[in-house]
């Protein structure tokens, strides 16, 4: 990474064309039974990465899908240069399904499973011998300049206190636009958290179709508090939101939807799905900040933008997570989490735009290398969104 | 000289500004939003991020910021007062009230 512009950034250009902006080799477990195998493996081959989770079997119908695509889109999401699926053997998500759909990208990938090698030590055994393999291969390839037009940035909002809405949202929604002004996409996501604000997407929607969309999955997401008979506000504002100061779902929302800057909104995509178009896309995930985090790596994002205003760790095992403080004291308070301070906005001392301008230099740089906070902690979060009961 | 907190009201029609910095009761605090300009004499402690109420609001009136309604007051609000969950409800994904909509 020896020059840098802020128009470019150096990437990993892969055999389906689209660029990396890390060069992870992963250890995919397609079921909970194949997650710890998973963990040892990485523990043994350095430059590996993996995630734990209790999914892959006993799953039907939409949910079966969603778990799958979610597999399959963490598989070829372009910051992973290669990748071992991790099966059981007797579990409904079959590793060779995944497998056969990440390897239409063209990148290496190879199977085991637990059943087939004779139990957990060889498997680990085998599955470390291909991974380390893979590794030495993906530390062969040279990062390219690549240009901003093939970045897909997710953005999120997680902690939300009374700032997020004021500082860090509006400044990541400049960073939207400049991204979408340069030819890329940006990822807005959390349905729940967009309900009461949906009037004003929809009025940027590129077509009545779209218009509709956005009022419909609001619609989905709020039918399923009325269907549940619950209060939505038991969750959402959180405990956290209420105590810096957010009222309602509402107002959570008018901020939240900040971070979707001023551009006009192409598609409405289901979770954990590829955009099918450049610019502004949002992905219906629920609030939750790893499920929707994981959803929106799953569809290709290779930079997250999370704003928070409470603090968190989150991150990604595939992709950078840049956190972003709404304010000055909680960036002071958990430095070892967060990235840039927003908060310089509330404080009087910067602008919207500066502090926006701050973080697409952020962006570029990450996408080129630098580590960010939750990479550096191995924070690697990962959870799927859960629409059916497990059979 | 008078103290010049930092407040920060967003629209016009709002009915409620936020607190850049903490407020004791007690406190005269100036709010100015494009044009209009409120003085208001703060009624509760406000704690950094919190709103209170720039305008008097009736009971059952919709709240707005940002100039767009974040929920309903669910008793008399004079201006001053801290505009929270204890005095503002939501109005959305209310499945407790509105049942299964269908």
């Amino acid at each position: 990474m020896a020059m840098q512009d802020s128009g470019k950034f150096w990437g990993y250009r892969r055999a389906d064309g689209r660029v990396g902006v890390r060069n992870h080799v992963l250890i995919l477990p397609t079921i909970t039974c194949a997650t710890q195998a998973a963990k040892q493996i990485t523990e043994l081959v350095k430059g590996t990465v993996s995630f734990i989770h209790q999914h892959g079997c006993a799953q039907v119908g939409v949910d079966y899908e969603q778990t799958f695509r979610t597999y399959v889109g963490m598989g070829t999401n372009p910051n992973v240069y290669g990748v071992v699926v991790l099966g059981l053997g007797c579990e409904t998500h079959q590793a060779r399904s995944v497998a056969g759909e990440i390897a239409k990208t063209g990148k290496p990938v190879e199977v085991v499973s637990i059943q087939d090698h004779g139990g957990t030590l060889f498997t680990i055994a085998q599955g470390a011998k291909i991974a380390a393999k893979m590794v030495q291969d993906a530390s062969a390839q040279m990062r390219e300049l690549c240009d901003f037009s093939e970045l897909i940035i997710g953005t999120e909002c997680g902690g939300s206190d009374a700032c997020s809405g004021l500082s860090a949202n509006p400044a990541v929604g400049v960073v939207s636009d400049m991204i979408v002004d340069r030819g890329g996409t940006s990822i807005l996501a959390e349905t729940t958290e967009l309900i009461g604000a949906e009037h004003l997407l929809a009025e940027r929607a590129v077509d009545d179709q779209v218009a509709k969309r956005v009022y419909d999955v609001i619609k989905a997401m709020e039918n399923r508090a009325f269907m549940m008979g619950v209060d939505i506000r038991t969750g959402n504002p959180s405990p956290g939101n209420i105590k810096g100061g957010l009222s309602s779902l509402e107002e959570k929302s008018l901020g939240a939807a900040n971070k979707a800057g001023s551009r006009p909104l192409q598609e409405l995509i289901d979770y954990a799905q590829a955009p099918s178009k450049k610019g502004l896309v949002w992905m219906d995930t629920p609030g939750h900040d790893i499920e929707q985090l994981t959803g929106m790596v799953a569809g290709g994002a290779q930079v997250v933008l999370f704003t928070t205003g409470r603090g968190t760790p989150t991150g990604s095992p595939i992709a950078p997570v840049i956190k972003i403080a709404t304010n000055s004291a909680i960036f002071e308070k958990m430095a070892d989490n967060i990235d840039i301070n927003a908060g310089t906005i509330i404080d009087g001392t910067e602008t919207i735009v500066s502090v926006g301008q701050r973080i697409f230099d952020e962006v570029a740089l990450v996408a080129t290398g630098k580590l960010t906070k939750a990479e550096i902690l191995g924070q690697h979060d990962f959870g799927i969104w859960r629409i059916g009961p497990t059979f | 000289m008078e103290k010049r907190y930092k407040t920060v009201m967003m629209k016009p029609q709002d009915k409620v500004a936020v607190a850049l910095e903490p407020l004791a009761a007690g406190a005269e605090v100036a709010v100015s939003c494009e044009g209009l300009a409120f003085q208001i004499t703060v009624r509760d402690p406000i704690e950094f991020g919190h709103k209170f109420a720039v305008v008097g609001i009736g009971k059952g009136e919709d709240i707005l910021k940002y100039g767009e309604v974040i929920g309903v007051a669910t008793r008399e609000i004079q201006a001053g007062e801290h505009v929270h969950v204890h005095n503002l409800e939501g109005k959305r994904g209310r499945g407790d009230r509105n049942g299964y909509a269908g």
